[in-house]
């Protein structure tokens, strides 16, 4: 297995939300904005750990639903006063396809 | 020996190239076959001749003299069958015709979606002048025609044919129109301008069937909608005409591949326009497609050249519809947006920046600076010392001002500021100069920003201007960084100005992001179907998370889950379910709460849907303790069996939470009915208490008992039940309608004054609307969210399971 895998048709996302996939290393959320333009994170909050894909999802940004958080999907990194940031994960959409890069899993059951 | 030439399609982008080549003087034998009977003519201009703008004489491009006077072999109405690569042979029914170089033009062919009656007499679609004429003929004043697809193409056929006098509806099963060339905001205007026409449009409309028995007579919509039809336009895309290609096993992706010299997989096979796929792109705006036709006449002639698709700008061909977009405008890492609104004028312009670059516009209502923008996009110019001022364009860009107060300073005093009451700049700041340096004085004395106060901004601008450093700024901050309106501003405007979308009120109320924020956003879902609840529909991803699932969210991601107890009376049976499906889904916790009912905590969200479903299967519904809306109706034993009971306290709770369950309120709102004075279920600290005496029922309201502790304040003394349940339904509608989001009741009471709520509750006549309002809603709202997710359990569960996949 490398590269891009196939996850899911665009239109299991919710435009301006967010589904998740399971992984041996935890949730990642799969984005979609209000333009279909698709992002993934991981599901997880630096500050207690909050699952992001329940956020409130406006422009390219997701509010964290437990403490308000703001993170930018392109980037990973919080917006505002709060420091922190989340790992990001390739994504793109192919003919109506979602696909992951799963190069993260292999590098973590090879090591 | 001439070099034999032979071109598949007399198209826009064939006809453009031929005439490059006999420019140069390129010496070919052309034969050129064309299915269609006829040369080439400008495509473009089918949208004037369908509203009567122009004739089909007025938009041939080539003639049957100029094909002549070239030497053109034309093959008009022959259509091509086969082509045979080893002995270059282009075959059609008449027989073949040898060939040194082939090109192949045959374009796209319009997608048709695939639903029962697609074949009826009477579909069409959008392509050529056959439709063309065939949508002349159907629009006749008064007859019934459905567009399907609401993109460039789609609209200029409803526009065309509207301006004939049919009777139009588009259906476009996207949110917004034009959804690749415009953001929701420019839709939205476009939607508006449409409508004005007489237009009907349908968004989020999924065509079902088109209905008829000998030919065309509705469409049937997934949502139930019909629509009487007596010509149906299908315009939901193109896809590239690639059959022949196909056949002669070239490659093909989506469209025929080519390189930068347009040649296909065959050195001898060339190709261009809407067939061709190049560098994975596909191409259907003209701009492009003439750039093909040049570096192909270039290539033929065995001169260099390649071809680079360039940036294209949109125009929309309908006549007094202005729009235009340009680059790319879709939000994304390290990009800016500048975002300029005049509600007065219907006029949106967005421009995006990467960087020091513009790198896309989106205009609406005016356009005028489109072309400038269009330049800065392609030439990648440094913008950053225009920024500023860059999206008033051109006339002050020059400035080079930095300052944002510059553009209001340049204005001239006649000036409009205020286009309700028609107040130029000159008339403020005169005002000003006499003495009214607030804003209140301002509105008093010239009108301005007094009705629909969307210039309110452009108002404290010119009193900054003209005070100076006297000049601060009203307190009553604005709802959020999104925008300078009060949350009681926003609610007066989406009821005066009739707001009925999300976009809506962002457009019209001058809003200063795109798509708003998770504090805005909740806030105007709650105002919009509070004020329109049999038209808007409920956007449930500007909901929190509690209300979006239906259920609490806790610490650890799980979730709680708590079945409505009417009045906090239960039964064995309703205890042995929850008991079960506590047991089934292994639930962590089982706790009694506050409000008399139980707490299951710790349920996983994939979960939900079948713990719900069980519970339903025991009669339970949701018990909302999740949402802003009504949670509880706590009561004691009452009359029933207490020895003290004056009145049936139990029976009251359970007949006010049936009445009020489903609600959506301002924030949470818990009741309580104590059957005596003593008080036993608390009443008189709930956000509406009834307190049962002999001679009736006391109703009194704006309690607290959370971060504030507050006792309620007397309201009402009624003598029955139905009269408890009629003046609480009109002050729950009462506060529905006229409280800022998240402000409990006993905080809005404090604002607008218990005398006034009494007052609006007292009188009957307004009781009784208020009353009638509240059921009008109820008769919507008041359905159980768990029965309707429960039917979807997928949706609830990780949309991917990569945990086997990695241990393969």
């Amino acid at each position: 297995m490398n590269g891009f895998i196939d996850i899911a048709a665009l239109d299991d996302i919710p435009r301006q939300g967010a589904r998740v996939v399971k992984t041996p290393q935890g949730c990642i959320a799969i984005f979609r904005t209000a333009d279909d333009q698709v992002f993934a994170i991981d599901d997880r909050c630096p500050h207690k750990a909050g699952p992001l894909s329940e956020g409130i999802v406006h422009g390219t940004s997701v509010t964290c639903p437990l403490h308000a958080m703001v993170f930018d999907l392109a980037t990973g990194l919080s917006v505002g006063a709060d420091e922190g940031a989340v790992r990001r994960y390739a994504v793109r959409v192919e003919a109506g396809r979602v696909l992951l890069d799963a190069e993260f899993l292999l590098r973590r059951s090879a090591a | 020996m001439k070099q034999r030439l032979v071109v598949i399609g007399a198209g826009m982008a064939s006809g453009r190239m031929l005439e490059h080549i006999f420019e140069a003087g390129g010496d070919f034998d052309v034969t050129l076959f064309n299915a269609e009977p006829r040369g080439n003519y400008n495509r473009l201009m089918l949208s004037p001749v369908l509203s009567g703008e122009k004739s089909y004489d007025e938009i041939v491009t080539h003639d049957a003299d100029w094909y002549t006077s070239h030497g053109v072999d034309c093959r008009f109405g022959e259509s091509v069958v086969k082509i045979d690569r080893e002995n270059r042979v282009v075959y059609s029914a008449q027989g073949g015709v040898r060939y040194d170089a082939l090109v192949i033009a045959t374009g796209s062919a319009p997608f048709i979606i695939p639903v029962p009656g697609k074949d009826l007499p009477g579909v069409c679609t959008y392509r050529d002048l056959e439709d063309t004429n065939a949508m002349i003929a159907a629009s006749r004043p008064g007859a019934k025609a459905v567009v399907i697809g609401g993109g460039l193409l789609g609209l200029e056929a409803a526009a065309g044919m509207a301006a004939r006098g049919a009777d139009v509806t588009v259906i476009h099963l996207m949110g917004h129109l034009m959804e690749r060339q415009l953001d929701p905001a420019a839709g939205y205007l476009l939607q508006k301008d449409l409508e004005a026409r007489g237009i009907r449009v349908h968004c989020k409309g999924a065509t079902k069937a088109i209905l008829g028995n000998t030919r065309v007579e509705a469409v049937l919509l997934e949502d139930g909608t019909v629509y009487p039809a007596d010509l149906v336009c299908m315009a939901v895309g193109i896809r590239p005409e690639v059959r022949l290609a196909n056949d002669a096993h070239l490659d093909v992706g989506r469209g025929i591949t080519v390189n930068d010299q347009l040649r296909t997989s065959d050195p001898a096979i060339f190709a261009l326009g809407e067939c061709v796929e190049h560098d994975q792109q596909l191409f259907g705006l003209v701009a492009p497609l003439y750039d093909q036709a040049k570096v192909l006449a270039a290539t033929l002639l065995g001169q260099e050249a390649a071809f680079k698709p360039v940036q294209t700008a949109t125009k929309l061909k309908v006549t007094g519809v202005d729009l235009f977009s340009a680059g790319d405008f879709a939000e994304g890492p390290g990009r800016e947006d500048i975002v300029f609104r005049d509600p007065g004028r219907g006029v949106y312009k967005r421009l995006i920046l990467e960087g020091d670059q513009l790198i896309g516009a989106v205009m609406y209502g005016d356009t005028a600076d489109g072309s400038w923008f269009f330049d800065l996009i392609k030439q990648k110019k440094d913008v950053s010392d225009l920024r500023d001022t860059l999206i008033f364009g051109p006339a002050f860009a020059e400035g080079a001002s930095a300052n944002p107060l510059a553009a209001v300073a340049a204005l001239p005093p006649e000036a409009e500021i205020c286009g309700c009451n028609g107040v130029c700049k000159g008339r403020i700041v005169q005002a000003i100069e006499g003495g009214a340096t607030t804003l209140d004085l301002v509105r008093a004395q010239t009108k301005a920003s007094a009705s629909c106060g969307t210039c309110t901004g452009l108002v404290e601008q010119v009193m900054a201007l003209t005070l100076g450093d006297g000049f601060t700024a009203i307190a009553n901050p604005p709802m959020c960084k999104c925008t300078d309106h009060t949350h009681e501003d926003v609610r007066r405007l989406i009821k005066s100005m009739g707001l009925k979308s999300i976009p809506a009120v962002m457009q019209e109320l001058g809003w200063k992001t795109v798509g708003g924020c998770a504090s805005c956003r909740p806030a105007l879902n709650y105002y919009l179907i509070s004020d329109w609840p049999t038209e808007y529909v409920d956007d449930r991803q500007s909901r929190f998370v509690n209300e979006r699932n239906h259920a609490n969210i806790q610490k650890d991601g799980t979730y709680s889950v708590v079945p409505r107890m009417w009045g906090g009376v239960t039964s064995p049976a309703e205890l042995r379910a929850i008991a079960d499906a506590a047991e089934k889904y292994s639930v962590p916790m089982v706790k009694v709460t506050g409000g008399q009912r139980i707490d299951l905590l710790g349920v996983r969200k994939e979960d939900l849907p079948a713990i719900w479903s069980d519970l339903n299967a025991a009669g339970m519904v949701s018990g909302h303790a999740y949402a802003k809306g009504l949670r509880t109706v706590k009561t004691c034993v009452g009359s029933e069996f207490c020895r003290f009971g004056t009145q049936d306290s139990t029976g009251l709770g359970i007949r006010l939470e049936k009445l009020l369950w489903g609600s959506w309120t301002p924030a949470k709102v818990k009741l309580a009915v104590s059957g005596c004075p003593r008080n036993c279920a608390e009443a008189t600290c709930k956000d509406i208490g009834v307190v049962c005496v002999d001679s009736g029922y006391e109703i009194s309201v704006a309690g607290a008992a959370g971060m504030d502790v507050k006792e309620t304040e007397f309201l009402y003394k009624a003598t029955t039940e139905d009269e408890v349940m009629e003046v609480i339904a009109a002050f729950v509608q009462l506060y529905r309608e006229n409280a800022r989001y998240l402000h409990r009741i006993y905080k809005w009471v404090a604002k607008v004054g218990l005398d006034w709520c009494r007052a609006q509750v007292e009188d009957p006549v307004n009781r009784h609307a208020l009353h009638d309002r509240f059921m009008q809603s109820q008769s919507v709202y008041q359905a159980d969210p768990w029965a309707e997710h429960a039917t979807t359990p997928a949706d609830w569960a990780p949309v991917a399971d990569l945990t086997l996949r990695a241990a393969e």
